[in-house]
């Protein structure tokens, strides 16, 4: 797990991010539905292999910074009340995330 | 396709496009005798890599017993343990929230392929749902084996867009102002959700408690089961 802690991180809590629209060849675990999606960093939450080259026979290494992101379930679905503050949560490693240059924007 | 006699030595198993013939060319299946006969492709390829590595020595003969009377002593009585400790101890479930891993361990719960857990608390403002869209992340451990719904396609799909909708197919309805955070897990964390104390269970033991905690409270579809449920 994590310790990594001396790490560089690109982020910190309350930042503004999207997530990165691409669809690698290999093996990834950043689902569809929030690509190119904008939320906030709730926490980063520490250093892990990066699963992406586990599951390709190598060994995760470096260690990369992981992120719980929120997103507005009214930003990630037409059909869900734009009152709502229901929220997804979902942890992402820091490559999959960019800071959001917009300004006032919403998810879609 | 020939069928003279002794023209094929039958081993029980083809594929699944193939036809089985009589004498005459016929085609007929033996209903429920395949099965008994012959291992289907994976049982046996599942066998002979079993065979493999205890023969190259990479794995003990009964490792694999052993892995799997370990899992069997996995069940969601262990994380309904945890939840009612957190319960009745404001100490314990500090400690649990604040360092999960480490508490967890100590209370002698080995993690699933080293994934961490993280511990979240339902209150009265907020409601965590827990969900693995992309394959069945679960904190096995603690909750044992996931319930078949859980990696079913039409919850991985709809928890993360009809929480509320499922919930109340669970039993729960939610007022409005509760916030909903539906979590979706990866391979690297597990999610172990402290269910609500049910009201009027303020002099229940630990013990007492734990008979309250679901799995499905743990996994957040649900609300703990209420005293009433139990003494029914």
């Amino acid at each position: 797990m994590s310790g990594a802690s001396q790490l560089a991180r690109a982020f910190s809590a309350g930042d503004s991010v999207r997530v990165r629209d691409e669809t690698p060849s290999h093996h990834h675990r950043t689902p569809h539905y929030i690509k190119a999606r904008r939320g906030r960093v709730v926490d980063f939450i520490g250093a892990y292999l990066n699963s992406e080259t586990r599951a390709h026979s190598g060994d995760g290494l470096p260690m990369v910074p992981m992120y719980r992101v929120e997103f507005d379930m009214a930003d990630l679905w037409d059909e869900y009340a734009t009152s709502s503050a229901d929220k997804l949560w979902i942890d992402l490693y820091e490559h999959w995330i960019e800071h959001d240059t917009r300004s006032g924007g919403t998810g879609r | 396709m020939s069928n003279r006699e002794g023209e094929f030595f039958d081993t029980g198993w083809r594929p699944e496009n193939d036809v089985h013939r009589d004498e005459d060319g016929r085609p007929h299946d033996h209903p429920g005798v395949q099965e008994d006969v012959s291992l289907g492709v994976r049982a046996a390829r599942a066998l002979a890599i079993h065979e493999l590595l205890v023969e190259k020595g990479v794995i003990g003969s009964k490792d694999v017993d052993e892995d799997i009377a370990g899992r069997s002593n996995r069940s969601p009585a262990n994380g309904a343990a945890l939840v009612a400790k957190a319960w009745i101890d404001p100490q314990f479930r500090e400690t649990l929230l604040a360092n999960p891993n480490k508490t967890i361990a100590e209370a002698g719960f080995v993690p699933e392929h080293g994934a961490d857990i993280v511990v979240l608390e339902n209150t009265t403002d907020v409601q965590y749902m827990v969900v693995c869209t992309l394959c069945s992340c679960y904190p096995g451990q603690l909750l044992g084996p996931p319930p078949d719904w859980y990696k079913s396609l039409a919850y991985r799909s709809r928890a993360v867009r009809e929480p509320r909708k499922i919930m109340s197919e669970f039993g729960l309805d939610l007022e409005d102002d509760v916030e909903v955070r539906v979590v979706d897990s990866n391979s690297e964390l597990r999610f172990l959700v402290i269910p609500r104390r049910p009201p009027g269970t303020e002099r229940w033991s630990e013990d007492e408690l734990a008979e309250l905690v679901t799995r499905d409270s743990m996994i957040g579809v649900s609300a703990a089961l209420t005293p009433d449920t139990v003494n029914a």
